[in-house]
């Protein structure tokens, strides 16, 4: 992104914008779900669903990453896989649950 | 002697080597917040007492959502920055950095609100585990807020005398004193509906 030049960086400022809407939008909408009548695991679902779209625009937009360098996005596509890994980790315990 | 790829960019990472360090930071950043989120999740699936449940409700949705919205705004005003930068507007940069700033501090109170109303109620780390994790999180997260507004009150004041002799490489560390922020404005993005909503 530093190489933009300001013709670039003034049509950015609109998506800037269009971004900031989306995301207190996307907060109102998560908190109007909360109060859904839904099942554990589903509201969790939702929840995740909305974040991670905010997530990306954030990332994606703010931090630059949908015009990132593959450098960068080798590093960061590594560092996601272990997240992932480091999240269903604790699922391993189900492994020895005795059946019930 | 002058360090090199300050400004120029590095042939073979195609890019300024504080970039690049800054992304390998927040990669080590995400493992951290990660390694809690993973503990977040082992101790929700332990939670055979509903403590969870009962704690998240104990938490103040208002103010978190109005938090929510102050960091989101900063992250905005922060991007602002390095736009009026890249511009030139050195005055629209310090109003905008100042303006990060600002809310940065307001974040901060709101917690402090959050936080007294809890210790008034006896509520502390070792109420429960949902309170443990709880504080852990925010805690660590209100750290790095506070070691983003060290970062950006110097930039706003005593670091900005390299604006005048070196403004390229003056707006390529508020490019990523920026990526740290929108990072820390990312972690809360999904700590507020795991504590709060859920």
């Amino acid at each position: 992104m530093s190489g933009h030049s300001v013709e670039d960086i003034k049509k950015s400022v609109k998506i800037y914008i269009g971004v900031f809407a989306s995301l207190a939008v996307l907060t109102v909408v998560t908190v109007a779900a909360s109060y859904l009548d839904l099942g554990s695991g589903e509201a969790f679902f939702l929840a995740m669903i909305i974040a991670s779209v905010k997530g990306t625009l954030v990332a994606g937009y703010f931090m630059h990453l949908f015009t990132e360098k593959t450098t960068i996005l080798a590093v960061l596509g590594l560092t996601f896989f272990f997240l992932i890994t480091l999240m269903f980790l604790p699922y391993i315990t189900f492994i020895d649950h005795p059946a019930i | 002697m002058e360090i090199p790829y300050n400004v120029e960019e590095r042939q073979d990472t195609g890019m300024y080597n504080a970039k690049l360090g800054i992304w390998l930071f927040l990669a080590s950043e995400v493992m951290l917040f990660g390694g809690l989120f993973s503990a977040y999740v082992f101790l929700r699936m332990g939670d055979i007492t509903g403590t969870f449940a009962s704690g998240s409700q104990e938490l103040n949705v208002p103010l978190a959502t109005f938090n929510t919205l102050v960091l989101i705004s900063s992250s905005v005003t922060m991007i602002m920055s390095w736009v009026s930068l890249k511009l030139g507007d050195i005055k629209k940069f310090k109003l905008h950095l100042g303006s990060t700033l600002l809310l940065a501090g307001v974040f901060l109170v709101v917690k402090y609100f959050e936080y007294t109303a809890k210790f008034h109620h006896g509520i502390y780390p070792d109420t429960s585990t949902f309170f443990a994790i709880y504080f852990t999180l925010t805690g660590l997260h209100m750290i790095h807020i506070l070691g983003g507004m060290v970062v950006i009150f110097y930039f706003l004041v005593p670091g900005s005398k390299m604006m005048k002799t070196e403004p390229e490489r003056f707006t390529n560390r508020i490019e990523t004193v920026g990526l740290y922020w929108h990072f820390v404005d990312l972690v809360w993005i999904f700590l507020f509906p795991i504590l709060y909503l859920l």
